[in-house]
């Protein structure tokens, strides 16, 4: 039997029993356990290369209530890599105003405009269900070209064992037990990863003392498309902070900061969020609109990661690797960005085209992310709730200086965006041999997009490695590697000239399938080329 | 470069406005005072290496 843990909110993955209940314990290349963002991008990432991936998830769809909005570019970016971002986008909300009140008053506002030349904006707000059901719509569409893709609903891992040179699992379902065994066990099983706990793994860092107070409202009323932040809201029993941010289908997300010391099933209470719902909608008109409560729920969060994401056959992804607060939506974000890292290193591991040290690679480029990221939402959390009287005085000071001084406003915190991270120092990296070259794509970023022709750059970064030749240097250029395939653009225009240019008149870049840069020079140079990539692959 | 040498020209003139507008300010309002006018001056600095050497200055 597997009892649901929660509600959900489509069903995407119907459990269907398949012969392998029923037989000895098959031996997968690949196992993803949980089907969230990041275990569904990553079997979709790999069954596009043709690697099979088996995905099992002990619920039958996307769980039902609050959770992920805020779904950023380079996310948006790594899903039309996928085939999954033009519903994502159509359906998402995109807010370019936003304020930050403090007390009774406006601070300031400011205005996210979007970066021109790229395909997506900065980010948008779509509830997480959407976003998953999305995904599974992209691997239904790979599946019916041939995609290797399989997902078992209601299938819930209870045990699992090392045996050497493979995993095996004890998987539950409707129809009782059954085993499993897999060359490469990914978990990507959510912040309370089963398979960590079965593991005995640690998990270390900072558990923040708060209570947050969700309250997703549908509302018809015309109420601007903005994103509202208030520190110490003035309304009555508003806590710490409150935010107020537009999801689609005429939802709003409403945040409450209510502290450590709460009544949980008291602040639930429909009368008591209604009272502080009012208060916040109606404290710029005094007017309270007509809205239904969509959803309600109080979370804690926590800032911390594994100590080491691989351990020999078994990788940690996601949640289950990592956590960090919600502020500057870093969650699902730093998650999607795990399965890209993994998928195509994973992929030539199985081939035998790299070492499966290369996996080793996964675990430290994307720790050091998670600690970027643990920084990032840490800082804002000190400065959301100050911990010390110092930080209390300090964050004071800022709020009071923002209202008057620009100078101040890059100061107020409330959550940074979600960028993803550059890949500085790590081992198959490099070299930098563009004098003038961008800071943005040095060896390690993500490559940010710009137009090519009709279309977008990152449309013929597709998913293996890259040359990217432009300018003069562009000019028939071949390389015998079969590995690497070569867009060449002699004449760029404005916007690929400053990201990919600077103030070179060409360069030779050479990017890895998770469309990080690797190397890049000012002229081709065939060995040169071929000695970065064996770098990237892991080979030397 | 943080400079360590003196370099404003009416050293007592300036202590002296210093302290008057913390005139009349409780303790809390004079620190609030005081954290502010942290922040102005650090902007104004806004080299990063010269900050940090005053961070180190001050904390003695
Ligand atoms: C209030 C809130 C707001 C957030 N806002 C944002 C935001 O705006 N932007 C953002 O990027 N992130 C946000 N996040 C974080 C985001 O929701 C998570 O980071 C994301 O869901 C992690 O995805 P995942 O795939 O790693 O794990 P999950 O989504 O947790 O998926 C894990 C899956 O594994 C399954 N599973 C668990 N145990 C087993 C088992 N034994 N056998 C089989 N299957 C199992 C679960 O059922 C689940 O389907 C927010 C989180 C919260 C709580």
């Amino acid at each position: 039997m597997v009892q649901a843990r929660y509600k959900t909110a489509f069903t995407l993955y119907p459990y269907e029993k398949v012969p392998q209940q029923d037989a000895a314990p098959t031996r997968h290349p690949v196992l993803i356990v949980g089907g969230g963002p990041v275990g569904l991008a990553l079997a979709l990432d790999l069954g596009k290369r043709g690697t099979p991936a088996l995905v099992l998830d002990d619920h039958e769809g996307a769980g039902l209530g609050s959770k992920a909005i805020c779904f950023a570019k380079r996310t948006l970016d790594i899903a039309h890599r996928l085939g999954a971002a033009r519903p994502m986008v159509e359906k998402g909300v995109t807010w370019n105003v936003g304020r930050v009140f403090a007390g009774e008053g406006q601070l300031f506002s400011f205005n996210l405009a979007p970066e021109g030349g790229q395909r997506h904006p900065a980010f948008i707000n779509l509830q997480q269900p959407w976003f998953e059901k999305y995904l599974v719509d992209a691997i239904d569409a790979a599946r019916a070209e041939g995609a290797p893709i399989e997902i078992r609903g209601a299938n819930r891992v209870t045990g699992m064992a090392r045996k050497g040179d493979h995993v095996a699992l004890d998987v539950d379902t409707p129809d009782g037990p059954y085993r499993l065994e897999a060359d490469w066990l990914v978990a990507c099983d959510g912040a309370r990863s089963p398979l960590r706990d079965m593991m005995g793994l640690d998990f270390e860092g900072r558990v923040f003392e708060d209570n947050f107070l969700i309250a997703d409202v549908r509302m018809k009323a015309d109420f601007p498309t903005e994103r509202w932040f208030w520190f110490q809201p003035p309304f009555k029993d508003a806590g710490q902070s409150a935010l107020l941010h537009k999801q689609p289908d005429d939802i709003w997300r409403i945040d409450f900061q209510l502290g450590w010391d709460i009544d949980r099933d008291l602040e639930l209470q429909p009368d008591r969020i209604r009272a502080r719902v009012d208060a916040m909608l109606s404290s710029q008109t005094g007017e309270v609109p007509d809205y239904e409560l969509e959803w309600t729920s109080i979370y804690t969060f926590q800032c911390r990661r594994m100590k080491t994401f691989r351990h020999g056959p078994v990788l940690f992804a996601g949640d289950a690797a990592h956590q960090v607060s919600p502020f500057g939506a870093r969650g699902a974000n730093s998650g999607m960005q795990d399965a890209e890292n993994l998928a195509w290193k994973l992929d030539l591991v199985l081939r035998g085209d790299a070492p499966a040290t290369l996996l080793d690679s996964y675990a430290a480029e994307r720790e050091f992310a998670a600690d970027e990221n643990i920084l990032n939402s840490s800082r804002a959390t000190d400065f959301m709730t100050p911990k010390s009287h110092a930080s209390r005085v300090f964050r004071d000071a800022v709020l009071r200086l923002a209202g008057k001084h620009p100078f101040a406003r890059p100061l107020v915190n409330s959550g940074r965006l979600s960028v993803p991270c550059t890949y500085d120092e790590f081992a198959g990296f490099g070299p930098d041999a563009l004098p003038g070259g961008p800071a943005v794509t040095r060896p390690g970023a993500a490559c940010p997009d710009a137009p090519v022709g009709n279309g977008f750059l990152l449309d013929h970064l597709a998913g293996d490695f890259m040359v990217l030749a432009l300018g003069a240097v562009a000019d028939g250029i071949a390389s015998e590697n079969p590995k690497v395939s070569i867009l060449s653009v002699p004449e760029p225009d404005a916007a690929l000239r400053a990201r990919y240019l600077g103030e070179a008149s060409g360069a030779v870049y050479l990017i890895r399938p998770d469309q990080h840069v690797v190397a890049r020079w000012d002229r081709f140079d065939a060995d040169a080329l071929d000695a970065a990539m064996a770098r990237a692959m892991g080979q030397v | 470069m943080l400079k360590t040498e003196p370099n404003i020209p009416d050293p007592d003139g300036f202590y002296d406005e210093l302290l008057r507008i913390h005139e009349g300010l409780s303790r809390e309002e004079s620190e609030a005072l005081n954290a502010r006018l942290v922040l102005v001056l650090a902007n104004h600095i806004g080299d990063r290496a010269v900050l940090a050497e005053a961070l180190e200055a001050a904390w003695g």
